[in-house]
């Protein structure tokens, strides 16, 4: 294996490391450092990839993820939790080491889901394609899983980061324009749910969206 | 391999572990004092405390049973035996075959029962805390150090060490992102094993969140000198492991006395770093609450586990 491969191996361990980390972590600051750290992981293995394969939309893809997933929308999520004076406290459903367990169970049958696609696929980065999927479902585990609403988006976002890698190392990306209307996708639904947080506090004076259930008609 | 020859080193290594782990004991007390701003304890305290030890009189309760007195010899030799099995100096020792890793953690777990056994055995209310927390740590710690040594084996296709060790040390320059998951993994369940600072300070005396030392609170003298002897090799004992998974390199095989002097600068640099590292650790961390433990030694299994799937991803 070139050693291009290795480091977007290494890489792609991270990123399951830092989802994992996402999904035992209680304190939403550091929540919000984690998926920074992600997005900047991913840059740096599209980054990677780019280079070792010539494919110059890549590049792009690369840039784009540091200037959105690494610089802005965690710059935005700062602000709104200052604003919101939500910092620490992060509730789970299930207990934390359960819900590691569960996890491992999800790594397990990703990988297993993913074995046979990649061994179809010809891709210098076919081996992480199971780590991708793994993290898609973590993040989706993670938003299950917690019951505030800031948590829960950032599981959203942490899986289209998932997704996002998926796509790397399946197919070394989308098409540079489905690229761009995914990020503004992201871009502009932090916003949106930025919003909706303020309205959800207003209504509940908690952003707890078990509330919300009261809002069914009987 | 010349047999003579390989017994003269197993003798070699048995004896150098269990004089230089007091030794291992005392520059990390001293690397800490350092970092913790206190004027340090001489580098050979722990030897002085040994040979203090030696000399009292022993002191058994009225009730303490044979198991009692028997415990600190049996802890004693277990690790001894743990110390002989892992390639510290050399590999393929004629002791080697005599244990693979599962063996090995077996032996770990041979001395944890009884020092449980002997803790609850005089009936003192600490001698019972202290064995159930024990317990409790061990039950969490051993799969993930097994997870662990199992990263390393399937890597290298066998578990015993010297194959194992054999195999790291001589292969091509890779990165490995499932040894790197091992690593850290085993640094966890290194520090929850050895009752250092995350899970246990081994330097307290408070009763709320003493561990070890609420064990070995009724043992006196000689015996109290075999445990913490025990304690000091153990320690030694799990470092070499480390190295002898993660970093492997200049190892000596048994029989070529000549590779044995750069084994030896190789292993007392490894120590002397492994050392100061974790004085640093100790001194970055915080004790964590009892009740964190099951949570820090879930994230080294889950560590563990996930090393050992990426490599089936990765590289199988």
């Amino acid at each position: 294996m070139t050693l291009a491969g290795q480091f977007v191996n290494l890489l792609a361990a991270l990123l399951l490391l830092i989802a994992f980390a996402m999904l035992s972590q209680r304190r939403i600051l550091t929540l919000i450092h984690l998926f920074a750290w992600q997005g900047a992981a991913l840059a740096l293995s599209t980054f990677i990839v780019a280079a070792s394969t010539g494919q110059n939309h890549l590049y792009f893809s690369a840039a784009l993820t540091v200037a959105l997933k690494v610089i802005l929308i965690p710059w935005v999520l700062h602000r709104l939790i200052d604003r919101l004076e939500v910092r620490w406290d992060v509730e789970t459903l299930i207990n934390i080491p359960t819900t590691m367990l569960i996890g491992i169970g999800l790594a397990i049958f990703a990988f297993a889901l993913a074995t046979p696609i990649s061994q179809m696929a010809s891709t210098l980065t076919r081996s992480t394609l199971g780590i991708a999927l793994a993290s898609v479902l973590l993040s989706f585990l993670m938003m299950i899983v917690r019951r505030k609403a800031v948590p829960q988006v950032i599981g959203f976002l942490a899986m289209e980061n998932g997704l996002f890698f998926a796509a790397t190392s399946a197919t070394y990306g989308m098409p540079l324009v489905v690229e761009l209307g995914v990020a503004l996708d992201v871009l502009v639904g932090t916003f949106i749910f930025g919003i909706f947080f303020f309205h959800i506090r207003e209504q509940f004076d908690s952003l707890d969206i078990r509330h919300m259930e009261k809002l069914k008609e009987d | 391999m010349n047999t003579a020859a390989g017994i003269a080193f197993q003798v070699l290594q048995s004896l150098l572990v269990v004089l230089a782990a007091p030794l291992l004991m005392g520059w990390v007390n001293q690397c800490r004092a350092w970092l913790q701003n206190r004027s340090a304890p001489p580098l050979l305290l722990p030897y002085y405390t040994l040979a203090k030890l030696f000399h009292k009189d022993a002191v058994l309760a009225h009730d303490a049973s044979p198991l009692f007195r028997v415990t600190p010899y049996i802890l004693f030799g277990c690790m001894w035996l743990a110390a002989g099995i892992v390639p510290v100096l050399a590999t393929n020792l004629p002791f080697a075959p005599a244990a693979d890793i599962v063996a090995l953690v077996g032996v770990f777990a041979l001395a944890r029962v009884f020092s449980a056994l002997a803790a609850m055995d005089i009936g003192t209310a600490f001698g019972g805390i202290g064995a159930r927390r024990e317990m409790l740590i061990g039950f969490l710690a051993e799969p993930a150090m097994l997870m662990t040594l199992f990263t390393a084996a399937f890597i290298s296709g066998s578990t015993q060490l010297t194959t194992i060790v054999t195999t790291l040390a001589h292969r091509e320059f890779a990165v490995y992102p499932s040894l790197a998951f091992a690593a850290l993994a085993f640094l966890m369940v290194l520090l929850a094993e050895n009752a250092r600072i995350p899970i246990d300070n081994p330097a307290t005396h408070l009763e709320l969140t003493m561990v070890h030392e609420a064990m070995i609170l009724e043992y006196s003298a000689r015996h109290l000198a075999l445990i913490e002897w025990a304690v000091a090799i153990k320690l030694f004992a799990y470092m070499t492991i480390g190295f002898a998974f993660f970093v492997p390199w200049g190892i000596a095989p048994a029989g070529h006395w000549a590779a044995l002097p750069a084994a030896f600068v190789a292993l007392a640099a490894k120590l002397a770093a492994a050392g100061a590292g974790l004085a640093l650790l100790e001194t970055l961390l915080a004790k964590l609450r009892l009740f964190l433990a099951p949570e820090f030694l879930s994230t080294a299994f889950l560590l563990g586990v996930l090393g050992m799937l990426i490599h089936f991803l990765v590289a199988g």
